[in-house]
């Protein structure tokens, strides 16, 4: 940050090429986000550089982060000079040579595209639904995921081409921190990380604490399972959260700032890293920037995993190098945060809606969603629903709409039972209240939380014991231990849920007892975990049990008392028998069984004894034969 | 892991500076370049950053990045997230469990094989997904999951 | 003055106060467990929770502040139904061995199920079995019994700056553990005791020398001795209930004869002996311009931390063994002789305020080639234990003296047993030495009292000496920093492990607050300044051994006896 550089402006010409508005040769753009990587685009990306077609017509290959549909990764695009841009989905290695070789020698497709881009000035295909009537996307409003997909994260142009730092550069030099603080507070803007606090409030706060040094910390730590938007929002568009963080860097009076981002996400830090120092070099980053005598600079911090560290004390105190153990507040990280010093902690999402949010305003942003939660909320979609993936619907818009129009609903002509969500911290909510709205209050009163917007679905063959058995075995491992409550709680909660999954042959001394005593110490335990926790992981981590408890009481029930898993999930409830018939005596269930009950001659049907079965289900995948029967 | 392996001095030598805060990243570079976080490091680390021994490891133990022990050739994660779990991930971890004969954070004797299970890979779309040495496999099951760590096995064997 | 409705009483707050410290005024009792008094409040145990209005959550009173108006209802059903869960849900994995415990009848575990009514098991729950670590000579970690209240941490971390362990792992695997979990033997742990001054539960427990002490009483072929530290007197009457303060001194000797020690000496007269050694290893380092300033060596946490953390200043402490060490060694040496016995059938032990002393009877440099000096070291504690199980009682016994030849003591010795007790003892003597006279009133003011840092200038004659008189390991730390970043201003410098000196040593009464260990200090002036001989140098029985046995303080007979050496540890620190 020597010298210092002024940003410059756009020539329009170049900002519509940018904007693949008006393309001179073939482009391929091939979807490389981590999910994309995941289903193969690294072996496409490779064979789409080697095809002679390709390198014939000169065509330009472009790295794009994820649209959103990750359950047809990997995607690969093209756009014909003077045509719209076209979208293929599951494409392997072949499939990428036969689709170019079509395209690129006669400009046909060999199969139908999943859709097309439609643009001004571009000619439309035929036959090819448009993005926007494309049942994922349809029903979908996309401001903080508007770019992605759609631009190469590692290009600044790009990302101005479309409007990028426009709103950095106004703000700096028309509104006054205090005045962006409460164009925010106006348009509703809440906290996306979970508890959902107003975020224009929590900066006045900041805003408001007199300090030398203030930081804000945008946090990307991203711990919930099922959930990846965050990963998604900065490996496709991380320009846009650069900008979100020097907007609110702006409001608070910080010229510091720390993204605090999971390790395991590699490809977000460097493309994150790299906006980063373009940023810098630009000029949007940095001293005296764009004149204004403000400063800021962005550091990154990889978390090292720890759930508890989305909690904003334990994420400070991790930045400092400690143990990420919450702390009591007050004070609260506004007015004493990190190194001491007044502090906000934003969520990636939060950030990133900033740009869009001062680009339409306060009034603008409020007039989408509901009376409390206003503007999007982007969800990761996944678990049991056909089309999985990233998803970005108006506050208000119902569940529904989001696991069956948006998701495709259940595959497989499979019941739909339950959608989870908001992670360890929210909870399941049934098919009866399916069309309850998007926004933080409805989701509370079913007993679930916004969360960070992890959207796990469940079909009839999943157990709500099991899922409730998973999240507090997930909870009382990620606890940071500090609290009694929460440490021997939660532990206390899995070991009621396992006595009451338990083989009722395993079941010794007091197990009986505590199965029996099960949903009542459950609900006890809870109501104390909610009430006495040091910090909001140990507030809301009975929420996975309370919730099932809630809606499908009736499968403890047979847990508990009928001894049996109705949904066939928890194996140590079922009994296993090996079909004579189709046993071919090969032994392997003999060997793997851990008790000796599994007796026969080889090349005899096998037999299962079962007064000895533990039922620990090994002899079933242990079978190449599917001689085993369960029931 | 290819070349000579940096030490702790020559990682601690390129940050001269000492605040807390640099902790973490020293030990994420610490394990970058060995592997693992061994004793000698912990007291080196200590010595530069003026920190008892007592406090690293209760840092390090903290969260679930650092390991005490190298890992094996073949680093498999298995993913526990959400999506994974309700799409069957219990059953491909038993499977690679019984197949490497490893719990979760043990190193095999030959250092062919580590496991471990992380709490969500941020690829639910995909699920159920294993990771190998960095590697995503989405939408595996029991027998391909084994089958992707038998092909490892072979792949070791041959070279 | 901000006002708050307690259970319908209206209190005055101090500005600043936390919500416990304003109930605890108002003679409102809410139980806590990992409060640490005088250390910033963490919030971990959650047993101070309170009911406010207003408030959708309990909120612990440790760390809450007291804002004007706030109404607090301390015993609601639901915080005490609160309460009560968390100390079920600790019990559900706690060891159910409380007969076997040595915190029995003196368990913060105990008395929280006892307060809160717990009178069922509705919390089954699954044990732990972790290994104990018995590695260490003075301090047993029993892991299965740790409620991870975090105060021994805090103990060794804020308080005395060893951390020697930590919290580690997370969420029901958290533990207290060393780096790497290696046994505490091996760790930087110096054996103050302190953590095991503030375990609530049998987590951390000295390690027990009575059942090696009744064998020993048991076996006819040994002569059992006894000696007894300055500290122990004044503080040993809390454990059988009464006030802190009183002095039984005459009593402890009679009990311990009651109990079988053949001989029962005073460590005080050590003590002396001790200022007799150091005194004149001070003045020659004066004279000679030795490695300066010298510390002190009696306490034997303080010489390990120097060796774990400070090897390069290990020539400025004192060679000078410790009482402890010094008496051991004449007992062998000089009184098994003049009684006619062998010294392999004496068998001798040390009642200590100190767990480090079990650490230091078996040091390698007191053991080398030689019999130990010292053969086994009880804690008041353990005393008072060994006094039960032989059903006696303290107050049946009539005072009684202790034997010659080291049952004399001086004022001064017996000073030892309270920070800045060597100081102003060793003062006296060097005074002596220096100037041929004595001190004026015999009184050093400014190294009196409990305070973790006294410092004084001090005349002897035309000599002026910088003295600092330092408790708490933390403290000494800081000193040491001071020194190292180019201090020069001291020449003596006297540090005690433990806050207070002995007498809040890590073998002393468990649960003893401030205000005992200030009636514990005063019990100690009270009986200096109640002595006819106030100085070491003029303690008969000191001149005595040294016309008879040793010489001159610093010859030979004292170098090989009463002198030693310290080499640096490496150990992860």
């Amino acid at each position: 940050m020597t010298s210092r550089t002024i940003p410059t402006a756009l020539d329009p010409a170049r900002a519509r090429e940018l904007r693949r508005e008006a393309v001179d040769v073939p482009v391929i753009l091939i979807g490389t986000g981590t999910c994309g990587l995941g289903a193969g685009a690294g072996a496409v990306l490779e064979a789409v550089r080697t095809l002679p077609a390709v390198q014939r017509r000169g065509a330009r290959i472009v790295e794009v982060g994820c649209i959103g549909l990750c359950a047809l990764e990997p995607m690969l695009d093209v756009q014909l000079p003077g045509r719209a841009r076209l979208c293929f989905g599951r494409v392997d290695p072949g499939k990428a040579r036969t689709v170019l070789d079509a395209m690129l020698g006669e400009g046909a497709w060999p199969e139908l595209p999943l859709f097309q881009f439609p643009a001004d000035g571009l000619q439309a295909w035929d036959g090819v639904p448009a993005i926007g009537d494309h049942p994922f996307f349809a029903p979908q409003t996309r401001l903080v995921l508007r770019n992605c997909g759609l631009i190469d994260p590692r290009s600044l142009d790009e990302y101005r081409a479309r409007g990028g730092y426009e709103q950095w550069l106004r703000v700096l030099a028309q509104m006054t921190p205090a005045e962006l603080c409460a164009e925010v507070e106006r348009s509703g803007l809440r906290g996306r990380g979970g508890g959902g606090f107003p975020a224009g409030r929590k900066w006045r706060f900041a805003q408001e604490t007199a300090a030398e040094r203030k930081f804000l910390v945008c946090n990307a730590d991203e711990g919930d399972p099922g959930a990846f938007m965050d990963r998604a929002v900065i490996e496709g568009d991380p320009h846009r959260l650069v900008e979100g963080m020097a907007i609110a860097a702006y409001a608070i009076g910080a010229s510091r700032a720390y993204v605090y981002i999971r390790a395991e996400y590699p490809l977000a830090i460097a493309n994150l890293s790299v906006a980063l120092d373009q940023a810098r070099q630009a000029g949007y980053l940095g001293r005296d920037i764009a004149g204004s005598g403000v400063d800021l600079d962005v550091v990154v911090k990889k978390g090292a995993g720890a759930f508890v560290c989305g909690e904003e004390t334990a994420l400070i105190l991790s930045i400092e190098g400690r143990r990420g153990m919450p702390r009591p507040r007050p004070p609260f990280p506004a007015v004493s945060g990190l190194f001491g010093c007044p502090t906000v902690i934003n969520n990636v999402e939060t950030l990133a809606n900033l740009p869009e949010l001062v680009r339409i305003g306060a009034d603008g942003f409020a007039a989408l969603g509901t009376a409390g939660s206003k503007g999007t909320k982007v969800f990761a979609l996944s678990g049991k629903v056909a089309r999985t993936g990233l998803v970005e619907v108006e506050m208000g818009t119902s569940l529904a709409d989001v696991v069956h129009a948006v998701g495709g609903g259940v595959p497989g002509g499979k019941r739909f039972k339950a959608v989870q969500i908001g992670g360890p911290s929210g909870g399941c909510i049934p098919a009866a209240h399916l069309d309850t709205p998007v926004d933080y209050e409805s989701l509370k009163e079913l007993g679930a939380m916004m969360g960070s917007g992890g959207l796990v679905v469940m079909d009839e063959d999943n157990c709500m014991v099991d899922v409730a058995k998973f999240f507090m075995d997930f909870i009382q491992r990620e606890s940071c231990g500090k609290c009694i409550p929460c440490r021997e709680g939660t532990r206390h909660m899995l070991e009621i849920l396992q006595a009451i999954t338990r083989h009722p042959r395993s079941e010794h001394g007091h197990m009986a007892l505590e199965r029996f005593q099960g949903v009542v110490n459950l609900e006890d335990l809870a109501g104390v975990i909610k009430d006495a926790s040091l910090c909001g992981l140990g507030m809301t981590a009975p929420n996975p049990v309370l919730s099932t408890l809630r809606w499908f009481r009736d499968e403890y029930e047979a847990h508990i008392f009928g001894r049996r898993c109705p949904a066939g999930v928890c194996t140590e409830l079922l009994s296993y028998r090996i079909d004579a018939a189709l046993c071919n005596g090969c032994s392997r269930c003999l060997r793997e069984c851990p008790v000796d009950a599994i007796v026969g001659e080889p090349r005899r049907p096998h037999t299962i004894i079962q007064e000895r079965c533990v039922a620990c289900g090994n002899c079933v995948t242990a079978c190449h034969r599917d001689a085993v029967l369960v029931s | 892991m290819n070349g000579p392996v940096r030490s702790v001095a020559e990682i601690l030598a390129a940050h001269p500076d000492r605040g807390r805060e640099h902790l973490i990243p020293l030990l994420q570079e610490v394990q970058e370049a060995q592997g693992f976080v061994s004793r000698e490091a912990v007291a080196e680390l200590g010595a530069h950053l003026g920190l008892p021994s007592s406090r690293i490891y209760g840092v390090a133990t903290f969260y679930n990045q650092f390991r005490f022990q190298p890992l094996g050739r073949y680093h498999v994660q298995v993913c526990r997230g959400t999506a994974c779990h309700v799409k069957g991930s219990q059953g491909v971890f038993q499977a690679i469990k019984r197949y490497l004969q490893l719990e979760a954070g043990q190193t095999a004797r030959d250092g062919l094989f580590s496991l471990e299970v992380v709490a969500c890979l941020g690829a639910c779309g995909l699920a159920p997904l294993i990771c190998v040495n960095g590697e995503f496999h989405g939408g595996v099951d029991a027998d391909s999951a084994v089958k992707i760590l038998r092909r490892c096995r072979r792949e070791a064997e041959s070279a | 003055m901000p006002r708050i409705e307690a259970n319908g009483r209206t209190l005055e707050a101090r500005r600043g106060e936390t919500l416990l410290e304003t109930l605890r005024r108002g003679g409102i009792r809410v139980p806590t467990l990992c409060h640490y008094e005088g250390l910033p409040p963490t919030g971990a145990c959650r047993l101070c929770v309170v009911e406010v209005d207003g408030l959708p959550n309990l909120v612990p009173a440790c760390s809450y502040p007291v804002v004007e108006g706030l109404k607090v209802h301390t015993h609601s059903a639901r915080a005490v139904n609160a309460r009560r869960t968390i100390v079920e849900l600790l019990l559900s994995n706690h060891p159910d061995d409380c007969l076997y415990c040595a915190r029995h009848g003196n368990c913060r575990l105990q008395d929280l199920s006892e307060e809160l009514g717990v009178r069922a098991r509705r919390l089954p729950g699954t044990r732990r079995h972790l290994p104990r670590d018995v590695s260490s000579p003075a301090i047993v970690r029993d892991p299965d019994k740790c409620v991870l209240c975090g105060r021994c941490v805090r103990a060794c971390q804020e308080v005395q700056g060893v951390a020697a362990i930590d919290m580690t792992g997370r969420g029901s695997g958290a533990r207290v553990d060393t780096a790497f979990g290696e046994g505490l033997n091996v760790s930087s742990c110096v054996n103050c005791g302190q953590c095991v001054m503030v375990c609530p539960t049998g987590a951390l427990t000295e390690r027990s020398h009575l059942d090696l002490v009744e064998g020993a009483l048991r076996d006819p072929a040994l002569t059992v001795v006894a000696q007894v530290a300055p500290a122990v007197s004044v503080s040993l009457a809390e454990l059988f209930g009464e006030k802190p303060g009183r002095d039984v001194d005459g009593a402890l000797y009679a009990l311990l004869r009651r109990l079988g020690f053949s001989r029962v000496f005073d460590t005080a007269f050590a003590a002396d002996l001790t200022i007799m050694e150091e005194a004149s290893e001070l003045v020659r380092r004066l004279r000679d311009g030795g490695p300066l300033p010298m510390f002190t060596s009696c306490s034997p946490g303080w010489v390990k931390f120097v060796e774990t953390f400070y090897p390069e200043r290990i020539a400025h402490l004192s060679t000078c063994k410790s009482p402890q060490q010094m008496l051991g060694a004449v007992i062998k040496a000089h009184f098994a002789a003049r009684a006619g016995l062998e010294p392999e059938r004496v068998f001798s032990v040390a009642i200590m305020p100190c767990t480090a002393k079990k650490f230091e009877a078996q040091r390698e440099e007191m053991l080398e080639g030689k019999l130990a000096d010292v053969d086994a070291v009880l804690t008041t504690r353990e005393l008072a234990d060994l006094v039960r199980r032989r059903g006696l009682r303290l107050g049946d016994l009539a005072p009684e003296p202790a034997d010659m030849p080291f049952g004399r003591r001086s004022g001064a010795g017996k000073l030892f047993g309270a920070s800045g007790g060597v100081m102003e003892a060793a003062i006296r003597t060097a005074h002596h030495l220096v100037t041929g006279g004595e001190l004026a009133d015999l009184k050093v003011e400014a190294v009196r009292g409990l305070e973790g840092v006294k410092e004084a200038r001090v005349r002897l004659g035309d000599l002026e000496l910088g003295v600092a008189v330092v408790s708490g390991l933390g403290n000494a730390r800081r000193l040491l920093q001071e020194i190292d970043a180019g201090r020069r201003d001291l020449h003596f410098v006297e540090v005690m492990s433990c806050p207070g000196g002995c007498i809040g040593g890590g073998g002393q009464p468990i649960g003893a607050d401030p205000a005992a260990l200030g009636a514990r200090l005063q019990a100690l002036y009270r009986i200096d300044g109640a002595e006819t001989v106030r100085t070491a140098h003029a303690n008969p029985a000191v001149r005595q051994l040294y016309a008879e046995f040793l010489g001159e303080p610093l010859g030979p007979r004292s170098h090989e006896l009463l002198h030693t050496h310290y080499d640096a540890r490496t150990v992860l620190r």
